[in-house]
């Protein structure tokens, strides 16, 4: 049920956004179809911990302050990489552990690496991540496995 | 004039990221520019709705943001499983 | 111009000049998945600066949540798709340049 009014409160912010009308006639119409869309997705049983991770909305908020910093540092030195003239170029394929074992727990990570410039997912096995990296520094960062221990924990929750 | 300096910029951009879909040389090389230059079309489309003052455009900003991420994954599926209707979950290791 | 208005052609610009420099990135780099990095500083960075800016420019109104709605779906996709091709490349066998083996792949220089 939680998940269900979660789900009604943002497909209407949406509808309003994405529309912006104001005449009663068309909000109310709007409102038949959020209602209409949420019923369909109850039908579908798609509504669940996994498309609504309510349980984490905090942390994981401080996780994208942590990200967000992160892609910053990271472009910077892609960019020194792309605009110097003898690049330092050194790519290598490296593996690490995740620490999590949820399937949305290795979603978060592998997206965030991918997301941060210089280092890119090829591969999810099992607990293994294998990442694409395009120089020392950049291999390091995901070696180190700080980001990897940042991921909220909550993730791991099931209900 | 800034918007127009930005247009001009986002346009070498793309420029940039043809040369390197004709170049090639592998398939991914070019998928990897025709996605850049989707996003730079996101990018360019937003510019438009700010230089002709019609928020309007915006919507298709988003659709075509959609779009450009639809095709990417159909093309990666079909490349890598040879089909269309393969349902991801069974890889053959 | 007050002070908004340089801020916004500020961050507009600086978004512009990182989407060319990934373009001259992608032309440089050796091979497939270095590319790929060069792609990642325009799907983040540049699109990040770029929206900030015109959303500035917008102002307080629907279409700077519009714009706000395009970055984050940019934002939630592009790992996705980068990630779709890395995995398409790799299994299709195509092995990833190193500093040792020194053959690039259709570099421009």
């Amino acid at each position: 049920m939680k998940h269900m009014s979660a789900l009604l409160v943002i497909l209407a912010v949406l509808w309003w956004i994405l529309s912006g009308y104001t005449k009663v006639l068309l909000i109310s119409l709007g409102v038949v179809s959020v209602i209409f869309t949420t019923f369909l997705a109850h039908r579908m049983n798609v509504v669940d911990d996994e498309s609504h991770p309510l349980h984490l909305s905090f942390k994981l908020v401080r996780y994208w302050g942590y990200l967000l910093g992160q892609i910053v540092i990271s472009n910077f030195q892609v960019i020194k990489v792309i605009l110097s003239p003898n690049p330092d170029i050194d790519p290598s394929v490296v593996q690490t552990r995740i620490s999590r074992h949820s399937e949305l727990g290795k979603v978060v990570l592998g997206n965030s690496v991918t997301l941060t410039p210089g280092t890119v997912t090829l591969e999810v096995k099992g607990d293994l991540i294998e990442a694409h990296a395009l120089n020392r520094a950049a291999a390091q960062g995901v070696l180190s496995g700080d980001m990897d221990a940042r991921v909220p924990s909550e993730v791991e929750v099931k209900s | 004039m800034i918007l127009a300096a930005a247009a001009i910029a986002i346009l070498v951009t793309m420029l940039l990221a043809i040369v390197r879909a004709l170049l090639g040389p592998s398939i991914f090389d070019r998928m990897l520019a025709v996605n850049m230059f989707g996003t730079k079309t996101v990018m360019l489309i937003s510019l438009i709705a700010a230089l002709a003052g019609r928020a309007d455009y915006l919507d298709i900003a988003l659709v075509y943001a959609m779009i450009n991420f639809i095709a990417m994954i159909a093309v990666m599926k079909y490349f890598e499983y040879g089909t269309l209707g393969h349902d991801g979950e069974t890889t053959e290791e | 111009m007050d002070l908004l208005q340089w801020l916004s052609a500020i961050l507009l610009l600086s978004g512009c000049a990182l989407g060319v420099i990934g373009g001259i990135g992608i032309n440089r780099f050796p091979d497939f998945y270095t590319r790929m990095h060069a792609a990642g500083v325009t799907d983040t960075l540049c699109a990040g600066l770029f929206f900030g800016g015109l959303m500035i420019h917008f102002g307080l109104t629907l279409a700077s949540a519009k714009l706000f709605l395009i970055f984050l779906f940019m934002l939630f996709t592009c790992p996705t798709s980068t990630h779709a091709l890395a995995k398409a490349a790799r299994h299709s066998g195509l092995v990833p340049w190193t500093k040792t083996s020194g053959v690039e792949q259709g570099a421009s220089k």
